[in-house]
């Protein structure tokens, strides 16, 4: 009965091996800034046009980029919206999640908490590291997570690359070459990613320059009354031998 | 005017004794002159359950505990709710802050000796207010219902199945279902936010209550009521709880919350150490995560559950690993008996325990590193050794705490 149970169990986690994300490269780090609302409205631009087609930012509404300057919501609707959905909605992917699985074999994942789970640095890495890889269904491969389902959607932008394996004193060693030039040059496209990333920490967490402006309010009065009171229990404490 | 208010008292104290528990408690309480900073985080303990209960209450207002909507309300409280990152990561930095400010109490208590006669009963109380409080983080941690709650809860539950004949009927009992679920949320969410906050708090007035009637210990481990002034009955060492200790523990309480803040505002997620980053993922029943940690504070107690890879006794190896893990927590309450020592306080206790107790704070962190970390052969050996260090300290307590050479206790508390 429970060795049954095990092979079920197996059974149905077996074609989750394939997401066993293993970096073939070393992760980049990110040129991350949140409070650089140029960057991050340049990253929304890409975002919305690019990304928001087949993944959703559900618990992110369109109205809440105010925090990186878009506040009039005519900007807003302007820059971001372009289908009939009104500011305050939540920007929600324009394909159905069983239209997804059925197209890609995964729902392509709701990105608002993204960068939180796989960290900025991943992101960055991941977006730049995608090569042609025929033997794959989307004709995509990509050296941080191999077989992942998602097509190069910047292709057109960075160019194609190539892998090359070296051999090295018998390790492999994996690389990834420009072999027809984009639109961009890879500096371009490097910022361009940095852009997106930053954005994609930004939905993950809209809150946090605000936070931090507080925090160091609170942190100044938590001081000053770290002060007030010792000087109180000194007061007290003066007879006590 | 103050002839008006002590009317008005009296008014009161004929039908509630108002004035005799005040005095009881708080400014003819007696408490040693002698507390040092270890003291600070018995009342530090008092305020991370408030902000707890209170935030608890607010984020309960939006919170869903439903499987398909858990997620997105949390996300909803962080986003959309008035200051509700606040109140969320008030209550997720609480949470993990408890588990640091009640196992300095703790180490408190093992380093003076707390205890010891007449503390016993104290002692175990606060113990089960540990236990208490371990259910309450593991059923709270479940209600985000990302992919760390949902595994770290499925390798906690599936625990019960290792348990011989019902493991499996109680396994699908307290579920209400046969995995993981719907059903399990509800539940937990209940246990969450009325059964176990209720029993918490009872059981810290009982702490309370218990400890007023021994009366505290002090750093030098001696019984300031054994030396009384013979014409008040106060004791000599002893000075009013209210104003010398509020005013005190209130200094204590802006320095603690300078850390409490700083995390809050600064760094909620603590490196994934308080908010893991796998969490930020939502619940897939389909697809176990490569690697599965608890949160910081059980991380000890989850590498002695890992530590045990060999059947032993007709007894299966998960079993022995469960059983080890309670064993590691429950061993706490035979500390009353298990030392010997003659005197309480470790400034008086010989070479023998300042070394034990030293091995086993290094065991303590480093059971709590490993299990942070995907097991390796080299691992598991590693909290096998630490494992076996944890416990000696414990087990050879009553022999070595008895030969070890102590210095006489003082008459009266030192600085």
């Amino acid at each position: 009965m429970n060795n049954i149970k095990i092979f079920l169990l197996a059974l149905c986690l077996a074609p989750m091996a394939l997401y066993a994300a293993e970096p073939g490269m070393p992760i980049d780090k990110a040129p991350i800034d949140i409070t650089d609302n140029e960057s991050l409205q340049r990253g929304a631009d890409t975002f919305v046009n690019y990304c928001l087609t087949c993944h959703g930012a559900s618990f992110m509404r369109y109205n809440r980029h105010r925090d990186i300057g878009l506040d009039n919501e005519a900007i807003v609707l302007d820059k971001l919206v372009k289908t009939d959905q009104k500011a305050g909605d939540l920007m929600l992917s324009a394909m159905r999640k069983n239209e997804g699985e059925e197209w890609f074999g995964v729902a392509p994942p709701d990105l608002s908490v993204i960068a939180r789970s796989r960290g900025a640095d991943w992101l960055y890495t991941y977006l730049r590291a995608f090569y042609r890889d025929d033997t794959t269904v989307p004709g995509w491969n990509n050296l941080v997570f191999d077989r992942a389902a998602m097509p190069h959607v910047l292709y057109e932008f960075q160019g194609i690359q190539k892998l090359r394996v070296q051999n090295v004193g018998g390790k492999e060693i994996k690389s990834l070459e420009l072999v027809k030039p984009g639109l961009m040059t890879v500096s371009e496209y490097d910022r361009y990613v940095a852009d997106l990333v930053n954005y994609l920490v930004y939905i993950g967490e809209p809150i946090a320059n605000e936070r931090k402006r507080i925090g160091m309010i609170v942190m100044i009065f938590l001081f000053g009354m770290l002060g007030l009171t010792y000087l109180l229990y000194r007061e007290y404490w003066r007879d006590i031998h | 005017m103050s002839k008006q208010k002590n009317s008005f008292l009296e008014w009161i104290d004929k039908r509630f004794p108002m004035t005799v528990t005040w005095r009881a408690h708080l400014s003819e309480y007696y408490a040693p002159k002698n507390f040092n900073f270890w003291y600070f985080f018995g009342s530090l303990a008092l305020l991370v359950l408030v902000n707890q209960l209170v935030t608890g209450i607010f984020l309960t207002m939006s919170y869903k505990p439903d499987a398909s909507l858990a997620f997105a309300s949390v996300e909803y409280i962080m986003r959309d709710v008035d200051y509700g990152w606040l109140i969320r990561y008030m209550h997720s930095t609480g949470a993990s802050m408890f588990f640091v400010v009640v196992y300095l109490h703790m180490f408190r208590g093992m380093i003076y000796g707390s205890y010891r006669k007449p503390r016993e009963l104290l002692w175990l109380i606060g113990m089960a207010i540990f236990f208490v409080l371990m259910s309450l983080a593991f059923t709270g941690y479940i209600l985000p219902w990302g992919q760390m709650s949902y595994w770290g809860a499925q390798v906690i539950v599936s625990m019960f199945e290792a348990i011989p004949f019902i493991g499996e009927t109680l396994h699908n009992w307290i579920l209400g279902d046969f995995m993981l679920s719907d059903a399990a949320l509800n539940r937990f969410f209940a246990y969450h936010v009325v059964t176990l906050p209720v029993l918490i708090v009872v059981l810290v007035f009982v702490h309370i209550i218990a400890l007023h009637e021994v009366g505290s210990n002090n750093p030098d481990g001696i019984e300031i009521k054994e030396n009384k002034n013979p014409a008040t009955k106060i004791p000599v060492d002893g000075i009013p709880f209210h104003p010398y200790y509020t005013v005190k523990d209130i200094f204590g309480v802006i320095g603690f919350l300078i850390v409490f803040c700083g995390i809050i505002f600064f760094a909620p997620e603590m490196g994934g150490y308080f908010l893991e980053y796998n969490n930020f993922i939502p619940a897939n029943t389909l697809q176990t995560p490569d690697h599965i940690a608890p949160v910081w504070y059980f991380t000890p107690y989850y590498s002695m559950l890992r530590a045990v890879t060999v059947n032993f006794l007709w007894i299966d190896a998960k079993l022995w690993g469960v059983f080890l893990m309670v064993a590691g927590v429950a061993v706490f309450c035979f500390l009353p008996w298990l030392d010997r020592s003659p005197v309480k306080s470790i400034r008086y206790k010989g070479p023998i325990f300042k070394f034990a107790l030293t091995m086993f704070v290094i065991s303590f962190f480093v059971l709590g590193w490993l299990g942070t970390q995907s097991p390796t052969p080299l691992y598991t050996l590693l909290a096998q050794i630490f494992s076996v260090i944890y416990f000696a300290f414990f087990i050879l307590m009553p022999w070595y705490s008895k030969i070890d050479k102590t210095k006489p206790e003082p008459k009266r508390v030192t600085k």
